[in-house]
């Protein structure tokens, strides 16, 4: 074979490997949700959304679980959400060019990728072992702190799309920052800001690790947000690891609630920013 | 004409100092909340650092009945899941990412990308059940008797692949977590090569170069410093993942030679113990394993945001 044969033939090769790997990526997805699909539809049921987490061989379904979830969750995001926003508006507005800024947002970026269950660790050693029990609050708290930094980040990427011109008009007609920040800034960017909440409650919405030794788990109905409570992501974790046939039923069923879930929130957060682009381009 | 009226003036100012002081205490919070992780943890794991001081870190030992333990087998772990998942997902990574740049249609290029970003956001727990479940038992029955028979039979290698073939273990962790970063690494890498000037890949397919030649010679040495800030992204994230690997990594706190036998990391350790923790020693013995996962995660990712900050204002420059 003549040189430019062996180059087309080694440029071949690692493009069909590179359209290997793609097929490889999406067909892990395909698996998962296609895995999720067949075990968790058998254990839809009505039962889920009214009966409480049963004993082994009892029926039941996942109610307690997945209020619960539901309660920590949105706990999280009205605690963690309010400062990420504060802090983004810090960065994007105040200290745009401040050494302290590109301080805080080294460590936001870390804080994003440290791995969760170091976040439970604090929590449990600054709240768990202060109050002497595991609680709800201990669990919100923790999902808060997980909550920060993606708030933070899209807040400050939003703000800083928003037209200098705007801002500008805003101070021509002598308001301080934080009207114009208030009446001009942030409803320009309020669909970037809202799909940084929805991005952060997908994100806190699955973890399991800080939970584990916060908010601990709890087989019975509890609204007490000083009591342990029980979250569907640790149940998942207890039922699928347990040899009862009808517990891994329920695991199943709460890992396919949990992962819809999280993907229509993933996916509305993509579809709100192509919107808000397309209508920027336009 | 309007006059200012100086009691509204000075109200406004009021406000203004109010909310420019509330927005900065919540970004100073942000870093008050990483000190206090450092300074909490330390602090939780002091009585087993004072009690075992250097050796924690050397002794393969964990024996909660005579509460003497050591952070050997977890640190062991924890390195090789995560190198056994950057030797399989960056390649493939960069696979995808070339695809998408170089390779793909316009009009799948979105949904694609979308659905590698989709399977970013799946959560660990459910890597973990379907590890368990149906990874675990298909590498069970088809891959690991093939690597025993013909992997295990070569020297030096072989050692990595001898012993029955459990289906939980270390490689399983490795692969759960080689396709749980995957789709981080992929999408940088693909936002990397994005920012090559296109003048530069066209100068390149000018003189004649393919496809594959344009991308290592040209998009990749642009990129270098994207790519690997991209990787150790990954590679932090496989550092510090705790439920996907709790469910197949199997638990047994000791350093066996082969991957197929079962192990531990230092994230399930504290995962699958520390509720079960009795006595102040094995409780701070496993927060100093999580204050060593902080530390080793922290370097990692500082040097990967350092990285692809570096790009971002040389991307800068050149825009």
């Amino acid at each position: 074979m003549n040189r430019r044969g062996l180059r087309k033939a080694k440029n071949g090769a690692f493009l069909l490997l590179s359209l290997l790997a793609t097929m490889t990526g999406l067909a892990c997805l395909a698996a998962i949700l296609w895995t999720l699909l067949s075990h968790g539809v058998a254990g839809m049921s009505w039962h889920l959304f009214t009966q409480m987490t049963p004993p082994p061989g009892g029926q039941g379904g996942l109610l307690n679980a997945l209020y619960g979830s539901a309660v920590m969750t949105l706990l999280g995001i009205l605690i963690g959400s309010p400062i990420g926003v504060l802090a983004g508006t810090y960065l994007a507005e105040y200290g745009r060019n401040s050494r302290l800024s590109s301080v805080i947002r080294f460590i936001n970026d870390v804080l994003l990728s440290a791995p969760s269950i170091i976040i439970g660790l604090f929590i449990y050693e600054i709240v768990v072992v202060r109050m002497g029990h595991f609680s709800a609050i201990a669990g919100a708290l923790a999902l808060a702190v997980l909550a920060i930094p993606v708030t933070l980040r899209t807040t400050e990427d939003m703000l800083n799309l928003v037209p200098m011109g705007m801002k500008d008009s805003s101070a021509a007609l002598g308001a301080y920052p934080w009207r114009t920040t208030l009446s001009v800034l942030y409803p320009a960017a309020r669909s970037g800001i809202v799909t940084g909440l929805l991005l952060a409650i997908a994100r806190i919405s699955g973890e399991t690790a800080p939970l584990l030794f916060t908010a601990l788990n709890n087989q019975f109905w509890s609204t007490d947000l000083n009591a342990p409570m029980a979250n569907l992501p640790v149940v998942i974790f207890q039922f699928a690891l347990s040899p009862y046939k009808d517990w891994q039923d329920l695991a199943w069923a709460g890992a396919l609630i949990i992962t819809v879930s999280i993907l229509v929130l993933s996916i509305s957060a993509r579809v709100i920013l192509a919107l808000l682009q397309s209508d920027r381009g336009a | 004409m309007a006059i200012i009226d100086p009691r509204h003036a000075a109200k406004q100012l009021i406000y203004e100092r109010i909310f420019r002081l509330a927005t900065l205490s919540a970004a100073i919070l942000v870093l008050l909340i990483l000190g206090g992780v450092a300074v909490s943890l330390v602090r939780g794991a002091w009585p087993a650092i004072a009690h075992f001081g250097f050796s924690f870190v050397t002794r393969e030992i964990w024996n909660p009945v005579t509460d003497e333990y050591g952070a050997l087998a977890p640190i062991y772990g924890t390195v090789v899941t995560s190198l056994i998942a950057m030797l399989l997902a960056v390649p493939a990574a960069f696979g995808i990412a070339l695809f998408l740049t170089e390779l793909c249609p316009p009009l799948l290029k979105r949904p694609i990308g979308v659905a590698v970003e989709l399977l970013a956001a799946v959560p660990s727990i459910i890597f973990g059940i379907w590890g368990l479940f149906v990874l675990a038992p298909v590498l069970q029955r088809y891959v690991q008797p093939w690597l025993i028979l013909h992997v295990g039979s070569l020297p030096l290698v072989g050692q990595l692949f001898k012993g029955p073939p459990f289906g939980i273990g270390i490689l399983t962790a490795g692969v759960v977590l080689a396709i749980m970063v995957l789709p981080f690494i992929a999408a940088t890498m693909r936002d990397v090569f994005d920012t090559v000037p296109p003048m530069l890949k066209e100068s390149g397919y000018g003189l004649g170069a393919t496809t594959w030649e344009v991308m290592w010679h040209v998009v990749v040495p642009h990129s270098r410093v994207g790519m690997v800030g991209g990787i150790m992204l990954g590679l932090g994230r496989a550092l510090g993942e705790t439920m996907a690997v709790t469910f197949v990594i199997g638990n047994a706190h000791r350093i066996s030679g082969s991957l197929l036998a079962p192990g531990t990391t230092i994230s399930s350790s504290i995962a699958n113990e520390f509720t079960e923790a009795v006595g102040d020693l094995y409780t701070s013995s496993l927060i100093a394993l999580g204050l060593l996962l902080f530390l080793i995660t922290f370097t990692v990712i500082a040097a990967a945001q350092a990285m692809l900050r570096r790009l971002e204002r040389r991307g800068g420059s050149v825009a």
